[in-house]
């Protein structure tokens, strides 16, 4: 691809021009298929939420509902929201912290400890769990977490008659199944992230005296920042709403506002309250993402005026 | 003469001609009147072959089947499809909500003959009255009571096992606010359908935490988890501790507590827009005959019937029989509809109950 890109248009370039259209009609009729879709499956269904959000009742079938603001004052009306909400930002900061710190080692290993064959086998591996339902990966992990389950059956071959280590239902396994369904995003987005840093300037920094550790610190960390970054994102969105794992691996502790809002919308048919704490939740990342995107960003032109 | 003969009978072989393909659609064509269609949940007893050959064969009565899978979909199809159904299966709890946009004929009990057989409390059922006309025919029943690992010492009988400091860590609640709120209405002594101390029934729940496992939300999750040893009691829906008992093998007891349980009335309906209801009511009366019954019972496995003495016919040992015991019935309470910020409160108070579990 990239070495017939060019060439493609150097060709187009050459070729002289038939008819005189301007510029704009080709910019659009290449965009617009991909905000007409955008439109149709993003924005159209967000705005019915949206509207959701400030009814009284889901307008289905023979109602009337009425605009009202109380679906967004439900976490002043029912208070207990909020530790279900703090719940789900820690589950959310757990796993993405964990996914980072088991993923770029991850990723290190591979750029480093791998090439050719065995690195695209390696890859595939990593890719691998992606081609299995979620679901199934989840229920698989309930075998092996549960009391006498695998996990319990290898303990007690090593150790016959010690305990039970069977944690499900329990936050850890939760956490598990987070991070085991979540961990190949923060691989992929560090490997790419590493394979842009020019080995070059690894070499300059050995010949200069740097250690193995330092040259990690001063120079691979801030240049796989954004790798990790846009893997967290990837990650932390999806967990703060994740209602699956929570429900199968938690039980009785697998509350969460992903779950809160699926009974809304399943069990309680309040879609317009769901709908509202759906939105609720939405600012809260964006405000996570701003204030985080700040730091990173002063952070980064502070090691460029070091630098 | 035989010129005119000749070109009568050309006429009549002419119009033989035409006719002749149309027959085989013509003879059915004249009985139409004599086919209903009946809407209900697939597999839910108005469909067995059996059931509907045998009443064919006794009435002339042709019946075609039409399914939703739930209940907002029934009510939709009834709603948008007006003459097309003649029997429809309704949970007594919605009776009340589809008449009120006029869909439902008063039943004419003088045409049903079964009709005097049927549980007083269940033919009468509040639900299904409105302005003095009954709009349903109650058919089965079944209930919420509660399950218990049979071998335990002791079988419990009431819902206070729920919370028993014997039974820690093993008990499993169903993810289902009505039923939940239901058995906590039962516990403080309250009408299931119009709680008025929320407190007193959230303090009942919130009891329960330490022996909570887990919640369950389906009858395969229930199997699993009881076959897995992970819970000794819960609630659960009678059809499944049957199912449990019977397809499973497991070792369950089932038993309506003390303080009683919640009970579910499904009940047959005729449309107002129905062009056929007498051949509607003859159906009807078909489907809680008790023989009809007995034979559902034995060939496919069904809920408790609504026809009081429909029990008895049952071996003395059925599990149908020793499951629905006919004294059960004034111990349930039935659940009727609930208006939508009584509803609301329940959810959000199980919610809340939830999160108060997951602590």
């Amino acid at each position: 691809m990239a070495l017939t890109a060019p060439t493609g248009a150097a060709a187009l370039r050459q070729r002289p021009a038939a008819r005189a259209l301007p510029a704009w009609v080709g910019t659009v009729a290449l965009l617009l298929p991909t905000y007409a879709w955008l439109t149709l499956a993003v924005f159209l269904p967000l705005c019915a939420m949206l509207l959701f959000s400030v009814l009284t009742k889901a307008p289905f079938g023979n109602v009337h509902p009425e605009l009202t603001a109380r679906n967004y004052l439900v976490f002043v009306s029912q208070p207990y929201l909020l530790e279900v909400a703090w719940t789900s930002l820690k589950l959310g900061f757990l796993t993405t912290a964990l996914c980072a710190l088991i993923g770029l080692p991850a990723a290190m290993a591979l750029k480093l400890g791998a090439s050719g064959r065995l690195r695209s086998v390696l890859f595939l591996l990593i890719i691998l769990p992606f081609w299995t339902n979620g679901l199934v990966r989840i229920f698989s992990w309930t075998m092996v977490l549960r009391e006498g389950g695998f996990l319990d059956m290898a303990l007690h071959l090593v150790a016959p008659g010690a305990g039970s280590i069977g944690i499900l239902f329990s936050m850890p396994a939760i956490v598990i199944g987070l991070v085991h369904g979540y961990l190949p995003y923060m691989i992929l987005t560090c490997f790419i992230s590493l394979l842009a840093i020019d080995d070059s300037l690894i070499e300059a920094a050995r010949s200069l005296g740097a250690r193995a550790p330092v040259i990690f610190v001063r120079v691979i960390l801030p240049l796989v920042v954004p790798g990790l970054v846009s893997g967290s994102i990837l990650i932390f969105v999806p967990v703060i709403g994740s209602f699956m794992e929570p429900r199968i691996l938690g039980g009785r502790v697998g509350v969460t506002m992903g779950t809160v809002i699926e009974d809304q919308f399943t069990a309680a048919f309040n879609w317009p309250r769901g709908a509202a704490l759906s939105f609720t939740m939405l600012a809260v990342v964006l405000a996570i993402f701003a204030t985080f995107s700040g730091v990173l960003r002063r952070s980064a032109a502070r090691a460029d005026a070091s630098a | 003469m035989a010129h005119a003969i000749n070109r009568r009978r050309l006429v009549g072989l002419v119009g033989l001609g035409v006719a002749a393909p149309l027959l085989p659609f013509g003879v059915p064509a004249a009985r139409a009147a004599e086919r209903i269609t009946v809407l209900n949940w697939q597999g839910y007893g108005t469909d067995e072959k059996w059931a509907v050959a045998e009443f064919t064969k006794k009435t002339g009565i042709e019946v075609a089947h039409d399914y939703f899978s739930s209940e907002p979909e029934m009510i939709t199809k009834l709603r948008t499809n007006p003459g097309a159904y003649d029997v429809v299966l309704c949970n007594s709890a919605r009776v009340s909500q589809v008449q009120a946009e006029n869909l439902l004929a008063p039943i004419d009990f003088a045409k049903i003959a079964n009709a005097g057989g049927l549980a007083p409390k269940l033919r009468d059922n509040a639900s299904l009255i409105m302005d003095g006309k009954t709009y349903g025919v109650s058919w089965v029943w079944g209930m919420t009571a509660l399950a218990a690992r049979t071998g335990k010492g002791t079988l419990p009988d009431s819902w206070k096992s729920l919370s028993d400091p014997a039974n820690k860590g093993r008990a499993a609640l169903a993810d289902d606010a009505t039923a939940m709120i239901g058995i906590g209405a039962l516990l403080t002594g309250q009408d299931i359908n119009a709680p008025t101390n929320f407190n007193a029934i959230k303090a009942e729940l919130r009891l329960m935490k330490p022996d909570v496992k887990l919640l369950w939300s389906s009858e395969d999750q229930w199997n699993k988890a009881f076959t897995a040893d992970e819970f000794d009691v819960a609630p659960y829906w009678s059809g499944g501790a049957v199912r449990s008992i019977r397809r499973y093998k497991l070792p369950l007891a089932y038993i309506v507590p003390k303080e009683g349980a919640i009970g579910w009335l499904d009940s047959l309906t005729v449309p107002a827009s129905s062009t056929k209801k007498d051949a509607a009511l003859a159906f009807i009366n078909y489907m809680i005959d008790p023989g009809f019954y007995v034979q559902w019972v034995a060939k496919a496995g069904a809920p408790a019937s609504a026809y009081a003495s429909a029990m008895d016919l049952l071996p003395a040992d059925d599990l149908n029989r020793v499951t629905y015991k006919t004294d059960y019935l004034q111990q349930l309470q039935f659940q009727a509809p609930l208006s939508d910020d009584l509803r609301q409160q329940i959810g959000d108070l199980w919610e809340e109950t939830k999160a108060f579990y997951a602590q």
